[in-house]
């Protein structure tokens, strides 16, 4: 789960890491009266959504005075912000956060992941804040500089005020980069982050350490042992028919093709939607029904999928194993009466019971199309999409 | 032979009396060598008692030393099963299987870390576990699908796991081991600790190695591959089409800052020359063009 950057910052706060003050604001009048709350000479307005390269995509604003507050935001708020990160569709933005314009003197670059291969939580710092840190590693990965942290120990105060040495923090400046970084690796702990980036970590004119801008994700498996994070999300943030399957327990991510995909598992589900590409078309999406696949289950993945304007033809991919193909049989024909499908759809079933799912498919009356295997089923499927044999492309 | 498991294996249920413990530790019990394998489950409130005739132990180290197991397998709920790992840890098992889908990878990476240096192999979580075909089955894979054989299967998806046993029973083949290794980040056994033991293990002849996005393991068990293996191996990774930054299903399955892609990956294991293909229709056939 992702959170926007002004939650990202209260988080951190809690945890001790000191981040300009700011102010979140739903409309030109908030941002109007945080300006005057802030006080000062120099904000920033700042559009909140949860992707990157806001700056780029003329979401972030240095206002000189109230009225360029005001201008700014009037500006941003309701713009369809278009990033590297958003896709071309953009994403609108309904939330601000105005903040006190910081002294910048040094821009640095601090992240935190869990590493797979030492797994353990890594700390990545670079001294080129600013950047996008794949970017960095593409061009200077020699400016990258990580510690795994042992969980039994935490981090430490020598491994904390090393990488800030390597990654020129001035030396005044130890002791606050020392605390911050304690602070980061406690609130990604706690919390139970999979991803924390501070990009830029800034080094003020009087030797402040600020968090510039943060970014946090969350580990969605330990949510339930976070309330106040489960009540920061922001699902106008969301892909609406993501959140709608999420409420069945049913993992779907949208996709650009034409083919609607049903499968159980995600290993497999990912195999179908390659295999529908090697015969020349592309899935519309990934939906993984589980392992306890019921037939109601299964009819609102059906809803789901058809509520897809795109979608000229469905892929139901089932291998039964402990769930019995005649019960995933029954399941596809009452969701294929009950939507009143339209499109064509194709089934292929292996495992417990095959036989007796395939003749209660042929039994239904209804155009199913059976397939024996997976390339079989996706070569049927783009014929019927395009009216023509699929090829391996 | 087969590898970490046969029918001498015996096994401590945690989690026996919950639905999904129960429900699976039934099919378990039933397949080939079951009822002898199964000897024991874990449940400090139903301590004394029994399931189906298995007796409920309060500890797992009380079940060890009572029935002589040395094989755990874990169907707890997500928020306890970490602490169901570290258990039968500290009893010295040889062998944990997690079956658990959705544990915390704070959770894991504590867990991982009180692991170090101690003797207990770790398979999963998240993952369907272990099967030596008509011999013993740990975990929630269908056991009819699967014939004895001398081909290992390892993979990190469940039913992808399944489709591939699905295809060399077309062709005859039959399997040595299965072993689904997880679809999380933070895991125990990887490819290539796998493939070391399928390496070693006289009854295997060839292997089926199933990848996915997301990580490195793939491989590393590839490069491994390429300077040790004395037998042929083939390989699939799913998600050829999955766009970065999206987690497909598994929490493990994620393209991110560029790395862990499907044709990455493809690239290094033919380099190292594993026989790749990029139709998982043909995992099965291409195995059977390298024996």
């Amino acid at each position: 789960m992702n959170v926007h950057e002004y939650q990202g910052k209260e988080i951190l706060r809690k945890f001790g890491v000191a981040t300009p003050r700011g102010v979140p604001c739903f409309s030109v009048a908030d941002a109007d009266s945080a300006a005057r709350q802030l006080g000062g000479k120099v904000w920033v307005v700042k559009a909140q959504i949860h992707a990157g390269g806001r700056g780029k995509g003329g979401g972030v604003k240095v206002a000189k005075s109230l009225q360029e507050v005001h201008d700014f935001a009037s500006k941003i708020l309701g713009m369809t912000l278009v990033t590297h990160q958003t896709g071309p569709e953009g994403r609108v933005v309904k939330r601000l956060l105005v903040e006190e314009g910081a002294d910048i003197r040094k821009e640095l670059y601090v992240g935190m992941v869990v590493d797979r291969s030492t797994q353990r939580v890594t700390l990545m710092a670079s001294s080129e804040g600013g950047m996008e840190i794949e970017e960095v590693a593409a061009r200077h990965p020699e400016k990258i500089h990580k510690v795994a942290i042992d969980p039994q120990v935490g981090l430490t105060d020598a491994q904390a005020d090393d990488i800030a040495r390597k990654i020129g923090v001035p030396e005044p400046s130890i002791a606050q980069a020392r605390k911050f970084m304690h602070g980061l690796y406690g609130a990604f702990v706690e919390c139970d982050a999979s991803l924390a980036e501070i990009n830029p970590l800034i080094i003020t004119g009087t030797g402040d350490v600020l968090a510039l801008d943060a970014k946090l994700n969350f580990d969605s498996n330990a949510l339930f042992r976070h309330p106040e994070i489960v009540a920061m999300r922001d699902l106008d943030e969301e892909d609406p028919a993501e959140v709608e399957a999420s409420k069945f327990d049913l993992s779907y991510i949208s996709l650009n093709g034409n083919i609607g995909c049903l499968v159980n598992g995600a290993g497999l589900a990912m195999a179908t939607m390659d295999v529908i590409k090697l015969f020349g078309a592309e899935p519309a999406n990934f939906l993984d029904v589980g392992g306890g696949a019921t037939t109601e289950k299964v009819t609102e993945a059906f809803k789901l999928m058809l509520k897809n304007p795109a979608v000229k033809g469905i892929l139901v991919n089932i291998f039964g194993g402990i769930m019995r193909c005649d019960t995933i049989a029954e399941g596809v024909i009452a969701a294929a009466k009950e939507v009143k499908l339209s499109v064509p759809l194709v089934v292929r079933m292996r495992g417990t019971n095959e036989e007796l799912g395939r003749k209660a498919l042929k039994e239904s009356g209804l155009p199913i199309i059976s397939a024996d295997n997976m390339a079989d089923a996706a070569k049927k499927i783009v014929a019927a999409v395009s009216g023509k044999q699929g090829r391996p492309s | 032979m087969s590898i970490l498991i046969d029918k001498n294996t015996r096994v401590i249920t945690q989690g026996i009396t919950g639905k999904t413990g129960a429900f699976h530790t039934r099919l378990c019990r039933d397949y080939a060598n079951g009822k002898a394998c199964f000897v024991a489950g874990v449940n400090p409130s139903k301590a004394g008692g029994n399931f189906e005739g298995i007796p409920i132990y309060g500890t797992v180290r009380e079940a060890k030393q009572q029935t002589g197991a040395t094989v755990s397998v874990i169907y707890v709920p997500p928020p306890f099963a970490a602490s169901a790992i570290d258990e039968a840890v500290d009893a010295d098992l040889d062998l944990v299987i997690c079956i658990t889908e959705g544990v915390p990878v704070r959770d894991m990476v504590a867990t991982r870390s009180r692991m170090r240096g101690k003797k207990t192999l770790l398979v999963g979580p998240n993952c369907p576990g272990v099967i030596t075909p008509d011999e013993i089955k740990i975990g929630i894979m269908p056991g009819h699908i699967h014939k004895k054989g001398r081909i290992g299967v390892v993979s990190r998806s469940g039913t992808l796991t399944y489709e591939a046993v699905g295809q060399l029973m077309d062709l005859g083949l039959g399997q040595s081991t299965c072993v689904g290794i997880g679809g999380d980040p933070v895991n125990g056994l990887k490819h290539v600790d796998v493939m070391r033991l399928f390496n070693d293990d006289p009854e295997t002849d060839a292997v089926i190695m199933v990848g996915e996005i997301g990580g490195d393991d793939e491989e590393t068990c590839a490069r491994w591959v390429k300077a040790y293996m004395k037998k042929p191996v083939v390989g699939f990774i799913a998600g050829v089409t999955a766009p970065p930054g999206k987690r497909m299903g598994h929490a493990g399955a994620i393209i991110s800052g560029g790395k862990g892609t499907a044709n990455e990956k493809l690239a290094v294991m033919e380099e190292c020359g594993i026989k790749v293909t990029r139709n998982p229709a043909e995992m099965a056939t291409l195995l059977k063009s390298v024996l």
